[in-house]
């Protein structure tokens, strides 16, 4: 009796809203809505999770392998993989003493010591290869030593300059010193053409020697003209592309969408063949006379070649961007500025070209990026002055093996890159990036 | 855009200047593609058209160049053209095995990235996904990153963990690379997704799975097909990872082209560029005719 007499009296709990089976409405909704959140979230995980793995970790190694270099400080053998550290006394010795001091007799003892731990584990060579990086000619000073380590008397210092004048030099010890430490910002310095002296402050190299610098603002330079070639080839075919009715454009669209679907190689070649000095341009000047046969134009191996296949490779991803901002934009806006007396030319300027602002600053932008990061077109036809940054990294990751140096490099760059992300991202939002 | 019938001459003018122009910037677009096709059946070793050519004389064409394909790295090319000679150029030609090679890594690394990306769209595409933004970007990322930076990180990375030298880091390195790809086409044909068929589908019934085998897939599916496509080009056409983390016995139609452009450049290299570019227009007609029966079906017409 008691229950339906409060059924028919509600209660104040029940003058919220419940579902069928009895739980607040709030709770219920609040508990679908973090399941729904957590079933859309766990199908992103695995790619997300293998993202992690395949990307973001490298990159992350890379970023560690820019300040760590343990080359002076610890080697391990090839077979069996044992660490040892080495160089141990010279290490010590410049930890007790401050940069700038001179060598004493004490520290070309801890050298003379090291330099027996070295030729014992044949690991001259490699912590040869560091110094040279920063030094350079001092790979064969530590093989050398090394090979003699046995033989050295005391006075040490007497001996090892026996072994090698340079043992003297003040930079050497200042080079040694930088190394000592496997965690240095010196590939740093070294990419923004600085270096330390014998006193360990920051100086700027020799201009001789000065090269990453130079290189930056060319790529830099480089980039904003590709990008500047694009925008002026780009922005009449998207009009017109535009403008035209949808079944014409979508055949037009052909010619812009194959470049983009070939293969970057087939595109470099054929750039290649067109530029030559004995390839299809030059060939067809001379022939039409308008060329003396010994006169024949270098557009290919320096700058040049770089700027005109990477325009015509980049030229599409301007042209998509402004297309699909031009499409629907209303043309009786135009039509309204021309009857109100506008020219063609103040209808253009003042009604049409500021609606597509929108279009040039993703197409901009996007090429921009894509400019900056180029390797394989500028490394196939770039020749000496026609290098990119991304071609000085690769040289140092494939010939001098200098990885350290590449991956500080490809660190400043990808700090750029992601700079530039990050504005497109909230310019013109990474989900409004459309293919074809 | 056709010209008012009010136009001065002035304007019609500049209206054909205009149209040349835009003829130019196609022909700029377009002929430095089609230019190798000719050039790849020269009968001579040069990257020009000989006299010959021009005066359409056939002997000045030959498929000699397309010979060499298969023949390069033979053990015995001059031998008669028998089965035995077919199963060497199987076994032991050059442009063959890096064929080979470039089909099996992108098929499997298309696999991958399809089905990660295709599942990591479909979350990515729900109202409620959380930290939608970030994620995108993340995901979105080895397409901006430079080729080069992502390929020394790489090295690295597999240089420690032994993932070198194999075809598993090969095939999940352009995974990667194609991912971006998937989620952006799979995303762009999610957004005209209409989600009360799923609603439709489970109120009559259906569990998810079937829902999605059912209903889902078979709409997104020219979406899915098209990324896919753009990932097995990503694959098809990377050198740069492949160059850096790959054996020297592992070799792709791409390295095998940076080798042939960069030390002994001949007229093979543009009939290999000549097949590949049919194989990307093949490609781009099977994306247009996706896209077209993609918009049937969900309704979008071209007006």
């Amino acid at each position: 009796m008691a229950n339906i007499t409060a059924d028919l009296t509600p209660s104040k709990a029940d003058t919220r809203l419940t579902t069928a089976d009895g739980k607040p409405l709030k709770a219920a909704l609040a508990a679908a809505q973090s399941h729904a959140k957590r079933r859309a979230f766990f199908l992103v995980l695995p790619l997300l999770l293998f993202i992690l793995v395949t990307f973001v970790l490298p990159i992350g190694q890379m970023l560690h392998q820019s300040m760590y270099n343990p080359g002076f400080t610890l080697h391990q053998d090839v077979i069996s993989k044992v660490k040892t550290p080495i160089m141990v006394n010279v290490r010590n010795w410049f930890d007790t003493n401050p940069p700038g001091s001179e060598p004493d007799e004490a520290a070309y003892a801890a050298l003379a010591k090291d330099f027996l731990l070295l030729d014992e584990l044949r690991a001259a060579g490699s912590v040869g290869t560091r110094v040279n990086y920063d030094l350079s000619g001092t790979r064969s000073l530590f093989t050398k030593t090394a090979r003699k380590a046995d033989k050295l008397e005391p006075p040490y210092k007497a001996a090892l300059l026996e072994v090698d004048e340079k043992w003297a030099n003040p930079e050497v010890w200042a080079v040694m010193r930088g190394a000592s430490s496997a965690y240095t910002i010196n590939f740093y310095l070294a990419a923004a053409d600085l270096t330390r002296d014998v006193n360990g402050e920051i100086a700027s190299v020799p201009d001789n020697r000065a090269l990453y610098v130079k290189l930056f603002i060319r790529t830099l330079l480089l980039s904003v003209l590709i990008t500047f070639l694009t925008f002026i080839l780009a922005y009449p075919v998207a009009h017109l592309l535009a403008t035209l009715p949808l079944r014409y454009s979508n055949l037009l669209m052909i010619f812009v969408l194959l470049p983009f679907w070939t293969s970057l190689l087939v595109r470099t070649t054929s750039w290649m063949v067109l530029l030559q000095s004995q390839g299809v341009i030059n060939n067809a000047l001379v022939a039409s006379g308008a060329l003396a046969d010994d006169n024949r134009i270098q557009m290919m191996y320096n700058q040049t070649g770089t700027v005109i296949a990477m325009t015509h490779i980049l030229l599409p991803f301007m042209i998509l961007p402004l297309y699909s901002v031009m499409r629907p934009i209303n043309p009786s806006y135009v039509r309204a500025a021309r009857s109100l007396g506008a020219t063609s030319w103040t209808a253009f300027r003042r009604i049409y070209f500021p609606q597509t602002i929108p279009g040039i600053g993703a197409g901009a932008l996007l090429v921009f990026i894509l400019a900056v990061g180029y390797y394989i077109t500028p490394a196939l036809v770039g020749g000496a002055d026609g290098q990119l940054i991304s071609n000085l990294i690769a040289f140092h990751m494939t010939r001098s093996l200098n990885w350290s140096m590449a991956a500080a490099l490809a660190s400043i760059l990808l700090g750029g890159i992601l700079i530039l992300y990050w504005l497109y991202d909230r310019l013109i939002g990474i989900d409004n990036l459309k293919l074809g | 855009m056709a010209l008012p019938k009010h136009a001065d001459r002035l304007e019609r003018i500049w209206h054909y200047i205009y149209l040349a122009i835009c003829v130019l910037i196609f022909l700029f677009l377009i002929a430095p593609i089609l230019i190798v096709i000719p050039l790849s059946f020269n009968a001579e070793p040069y990257f020009t058209f000989t006299e010959k050519m021009l005066s359409f004389d056939p002997t000045g064409y030959s498929l000699r160049w397309y010979d060499l394909l298969l023949t390069f790295g033979m053990a015995d090319a001059t031998a008669p053209r028998d089965g035995s000679w077919w199963s060497d150029v199987w076994a032991n030609s050059a442009w063959i095995g890096a064929a080979r090679n470039s089909f099996i890594i992108g098929f499997f690394s298309t696999i991958l990235a399809t089905c990660l990306g295709t599942l990591a769209a479909l979350g990515l595409s729900r109202p409620e996904m959380p930290f939608r933004r970030a994620i995108m970007a993340i995901l979105i990322s080895p397409m901006i990153v430079p080729i080069i930076i992502t390929a020394t990180g790489l090295f690295f990375f597999y240089s420690a963990t032994g993932l070198a030298n194999s075809y598993v880091g090969i095939v999940m390195a352009h995974a990667t690379l194609g991912i971006p790809f998937v989620i952006i086409t799979v995303t762009a044909t999610l957004v005209g997704f209409d989600h009360s068929l799923t609603r439709a589908a489970a109120s009559l019934g259906a569990n998810p799975t079937t829902t999605f085998f059912k209903i889902t897939m078979p709409l997104i599916l020219p979406g899915v097909i098209s990324g896919a496509l753009f990932a097995f080009v990503t694959s098809f056409d990377e050198v740069v990872v492949v160059l850096f983390i790959a054996a020297h016995d592992q070799q792709t139609i791409p390295r095998q082209m940076w080798n042939g452009i960069r030390e002994q450049i001949s007229p093979a290299i543009l009939s290999v560029a000549t097949i590949l570019v049919f194989v990307s227009i093949a490609l781009l007609a099977t994306v247009e005719v996706l896209r077209r029966r993609s918009e049937r079906l969900r309704g979008i017409s071209p007006n």
